[in-house]
């Protein structure tokens, strides 16, 4: 990161430096009956500022957990965080106290959710609830409150913000809706935002304009944006970096470009292989055999292995793999990702 | 339209089957098998699953055994003690616990301990047949009301609503003061007429969360009759709030059962009860408390352990519901 | 692969939910529009895809199609018989032809039966198709054919993963081996990696059991792999029809431009290069639909004609597909991908 300005593949400058938020080798279990799921596994990843990273993973990835983690939010019990570290500009956020945290979230990291109409309260009006993060944390008037909560409605792009600031959140589409939550989420101007699937309950359309409007909002602020999502549209389509996740441990970390083009693991080899396009037709879709593992039951060595054409006996199912350099800007926790890389990505499927 | 009763389509028989074959399971999954993925394992239904967890469950173990020895006491109470409930001599009147009457005597100088055992039958005989039947009658009126809805939801709901105003205690002293002739049965009757309405909602409430699954719109997709929707689908789905506040409402139905007794209305005075023998204590609290007490513990303890017993299979059914 | 023979006719099916006021004495206000006036074929062997976003009436059509709700009016006629005619009889011996897979795996399947229970209960309602001593042997068949293994059949639903529990589901709509299958979002709920072997299945099944679908769906991506022909759905109207290619490549209907140009294309490189179409504003509420052209609140060539006219179904812009657009266009939105 010596250079001062990345391109970041669409023609516009961005300041590189160091990360704003970094995790580090995190570890999440959740103590159930059934047995100790290890969540999160070891996983790392960086956010800088006015880059996007995408969180790309299917349910029990652990992306959503580790989201949680970073915010403080996780359910506990039955979830813990068992190791690693969430730096902040320096600062350790799992060694801070609740609240500590408590003044971190909303004014440093912010996070947005899928369902908005859960996430919102249902009896108090939409211009109170934005407002209600100056009156927490900054103690302002309600009056300046609901000031600030009109601008930011506005910014978000409401359409007669002015009228419905009095509204409640049934009142709203579920674009309208999603949009307001993240009018919450920058309220106060965070560094970083966490978006957790925030269109995967929307129509496609609607989804077009969230996403459209995050860009613009990350592009004026200047703010780091992870965006935890299992859509390989979405992804391509907004993300910088990415870093794919399965079974609690991330197993490739690239650029985006790199990542569609010429993929390093062979999940994402298989995910990539797998999906429907709307751009073309008539292939058929090479399909990863078998299940997500049992979280409480790893197979030993890499946890993609019983469903991996690549693997052999040893060392997939002795070894866990770590994350192999594949370049300066790439990692692929896989034993044998130099035949992955550059190779035919339909072949073995 | 192809013969229906055919195997699997194609020219032939054998060697159509195995394309077919083959062509599944190249796609299909391994369900068991190294990926650690082995959710299916052996049958395991969701009453199974709650069995398993409710063994695991200290208040449930407790509140099962108490009922256990209960229920013996209440079916064999000879079992336990060798004296008559009902000789009562009354030199002995009001004596105090002693090595040959382990709970003393009371006024007319029966044996309090034999008196306990013997009022246990008619109080769990009361708690017992009442819920069964305030289930039976309750559940079949909000299953009706709750599957059919519109005006024969609304006619049953307000009929159900007319008897759910009447309190219970009230109402069974009402009921029962009108009939001459007081035995378990007209008592039993009159606690069900009254405690049935409440039923009603829990299971009215219940069949409409279960109506409009899925899984209830794919078998009417099938061509389903009502009648196998309610009793193959929507009962078994709907039953276990209903069998959860029918443990419950065990505990309160027998406490009734005493406070009728103890009010005189209840059970005739010659029948062994403990709202009988609690009431006839009560002109000597304070010289002899101990014929109060004993009857009274024995009470507390049944209802406590069906209140025990259906907090525990709450907890352990709900998460299933989901 | 589709034959000439029309297995399903839809003629101006419509379906109107009534909006009453008063409690004892209902009087109507108004009516949600849900499906207002669906008319399409199929054909032997097709699939045909079904799109449209929320609010569009697809799943409605879904269960008019099905049989569980009666038609406002208008027909659905399955090999020449129409469906609603019948009673309740004749509506239950058509069911052996018509049947549906839906879309939560998670609530699809009664969780208090064995699969073996629900796989076999179409033998159970209808006797007839198969002998009870011969029930087993075919459920067990049907598991296999989904890529389940027959052992399984004591198991409950709960013990399996959704994409499993999909395929029970799939296998419980082929038991009465009918001719035609309505999916309701099959793959909507499932995990992407998942879902390709669950596409896979349908379009293995179509071909060895010779199969009609009618794939409803709100991924573009999936029915364009999946169908021959596909009808776009806005409020409650199919608003643009025709064959894969024609939609995908020449739509002519503005909401089926913006609907496809929202599409992300998983390939970075394909950034900015496709139309870009943001549509403004809310769907309309089904219960109060704009004048003339429903879509002309959201569209941007929208003028007074819109509003007076509605535009029919017919071919325009020199394609040989039917939209509703009386400034219809063909507009190459999605890129053309690589290879």
């Amino acid at each position: 990161m010596s250079a001062d300005v990345l391109d970041s593949g669409e023609g516009r400058p961005v300041p590189a430096g160091d990360a704003l938020l970094q995790v580090r080798d995190l570890q999440v279990e959740f103590r159930t009956r059934d047995g100790v799921a290890k969540a999160v596994n070891g996983v790392s990843l960086d956010v800088h500022a006015g880059r996007t990273l995408a969180v790309l993973g299917e349910s029990g990835s652990g992306k959503s957990v580790t989201a949680q983690a970073v915010m403080g939010i996780l359910d506990s019990p039955p979830g813990f965080v068992t190791g690693g570290q969430v730096l902040f500009e320096g600062t350790d956020l799992l060694q801070l106290s609740s609240r500590q945290m408590q003044r971190f979230r909303g004014e440093r990291i912010a996070m947005v959710f899928q369902d908005a109409l859960s996430a919102l309260n249902p009896v108090y009006s939409v211009g109170f609830q934005i407002a209600e993060m100056f009156r927490v944390h900054l103690g302002t008037s309600r009056r300046e409150g609901m000031a600030k909560a009109l601008e930011l409605m506005e910014r978000v792009r409401i359409p007669a913000a002015k009228e419905r600031l009095k509204n409640y959140p049934h009142q709203f589409s579920g674009g309208m809706r999603q949009r307001i939550m993240i009018a919450i989420a920058l309220a106060l101007d965070p560094q970083v935002l966490i978006a957790d699937e925030p269109t995967t309950a929307l129509d496609v359309t609607v989804q077009a304009q969230i996403m459209a409007l995050l860009a613009d909002l990350q592009r004026e602020s200047g703010m780091g944006l992870i965006l935890i999502t299992h859509d390989l549209g979405v992804v391509a389509d907004v993300a910088d970096d990415i870093v794919v996740m399965y079974a609690g441990k991330v197993v490739e970390r690239a650029p985006v470009h790199d990542i569609y083009a010429d993929p390093a693991h062979p999940y994402t080899e298989g995910l990539l292989a797998s999906i429907p396009r709307v751009d073309r037709k008539g292939q058929d879709l090479a399909a990863i055999k078998g299940l997500p593992p049992n979280l409480t039951r790893l197979p030993s060595g890499c946890p993609f292995h019983p469903r991996c054409p690549y693997r052999r006996d040893d060392p997939c199912t002795t070894e866990e793999p770590p994350l192999y350099e594949v370049s300066s800007e790439r990692g692929s926790a896989c034993h044998f990702w130099d035949e992955v890389v550059g190779g035919d990505h339909r072949a073995k499927w | 339209m192809p013969d229906p009763s055919s195997p699997l389509p194609g020219p032939g028989q054998g060697g159509a089957d195995k394309p077919v074959h083959i062509a599944a399971m190249a796609h299909g999954e391994t369900a068991t098998g190294p990926s650690g993925a082995d959710t299916v394992g052996k049958p395991r239904s969701l009453w199974s699953d709650a069995w398993h967890d409710l063994r695991r469950r200290p208040v449930f173990l407790l509140a099962s055994a108490l009922i256990a020895f209960l229920v013996v006491v209440a079916i064999a109470p000879g079992l336990f003690t060798g004296s008559d409930p009902t000789f009562c001599d009354l030199s002995r009147s009001n004596q105090t616990p002693s090595a040959s009457a382990p709970f003393g005597y009371n006024k007319q100088g029966c044996d309090i301990y034999a008196r306990v055992l013997y009022g246990a039958r008619p109080s769990i005989a009361v708690g017992i047949l009442v819920s069964l039947g305030a289930v039976l009658v309750g559940g079949t009126i909000g299953a009706l009301a709750g599957f059919y809805g519109g005006v024969v939801d609304s006619v049953l709901s307000r009929f159900a609503d007319v008897f759910f105003a009447i309190p219970l205690l009230l109402g069974g002293i009402v009921f029962l003061s009108v009939f001459p002739d007081r035995n378990l049965w007209t008592v039993v009757a009159a606690l069900v007429v009254l405690g049935w309405p409440q039923l009603t909602r829990i299971m009215r409430g219940a069949v409409i969360s279960v109506r409009d699954a899925d899984f209830v719109t794919a078998a009417r997709a099938l061509g389903a009759s009502n009648r196998r929707i309610l009793l193959r689908h929507i009962l078994p789905n709907a039953l276990a709030p209903v069998i959860v506040i029918a443990t419950i409402n065990l505990g309160i139905y027998i406490v009734v059962e005493a406070t009728l007794s103890f009010l005189g209305i209840g059970l005739p005075p010659t029948t062994v009860s403990w709202g009988g023998d609690i009431s006839s204590a009560q002109s000597s609290l304070r010289t002899a408390p101990h014929v109060l007490m004993f009857p009274a513990a024995a009470l507390s303890l049944t209802v406590l352990s069906f209140i025990m017993l259906g907090d525990a299979v709450r907890d352990a059914l709900d998460p299933r519901l989901r | 692969m589709p034959s000439g023979e029309v297995v399903l006719q839809v003629e101006d099916l419509v379906k109107h939910y009534p909006l009453t006021v008063g409690v004892l004495f209902k009087k109507q206000v108004g009516a949600v529009r849900a499906v207002d006036g669906v008319s399409f074929d199929l054909h032997e062997g097709e699939t045909l895809g079904i799109v449209g976003e929320s609010g569009c009436g697809k799943s409605t059509l879904a269960r008019l199609l099905m049989g569980l709700e009666t038609p406002t009016s208008g027909t659905v006629r399955f090999m020449g018989e129409d469906v609603f005619g019948r009673g309740r009889a004749g509506l239950k011996q058509l069911r052996r032809n018509i049947q549906i897979v839906l879309q939560d795996p998670y609530t699809s399947l009664n969780p208090r039966m064995t699969v073996g229970d629900i796989v076999g209960e179409p033998f159970e309602i209808h006797p007839e198709v198969a002998p009870r001593g011969d029930r087993r042997r075919k459920v067990q068949e049907l598991l296999d054919v989904v890529g389940l293994n027959p052992e399984h059949i004591n198991r409950y639903p709960h013990q399996f993963s959704g994409g499993q529990r999909q395929r029970i589901g799939i296998a419980r709509g082929l038991a009465l081996r009918p001719k035609i299958l309505v999916c309701d979002e099959p793959v909507s709920a499932l995990d992407v990696s998942v879902q390709a072997q669950v596409i896979n299945l349908l379009d293995d099944l179509q071909d060895s059991f010779g199969l009609s679908y009618v794939f409803i769906a709100h991924d573009l991506s999936v029915v364009r792999h999946i169908s021959d022909r596909v009808a776009v759905m806005y409020l409650g109207r199919i608003v643009e029809t025709g064959d894969e290619v024609e939609i995908y490549e020449h739509p002519t209907m503005p909401y089926t431009q913006a609907l496809l140009s929202a599409v992300p294309v998983p390939d970075p490189s394909q950034r900015g290069r496709g139309t870009q179409i943001v549509l403004t504003g809310d769907v309309p509420s089904p219960a109060d639909p704009p004048s003339g052209c429903t879509f002309r609140t959201r569209c941007w060539k929208a003028d007074d004609l819109c509003a007076r006219e509605e535009p029919a179904l017919v071919h325009r812009a020199g394609r040989p597909h039917p939209s509703r657009c009386h400034y219809a266009e063909d507009v190459r939105v999605v890129p053309s991908g690589p290879g």
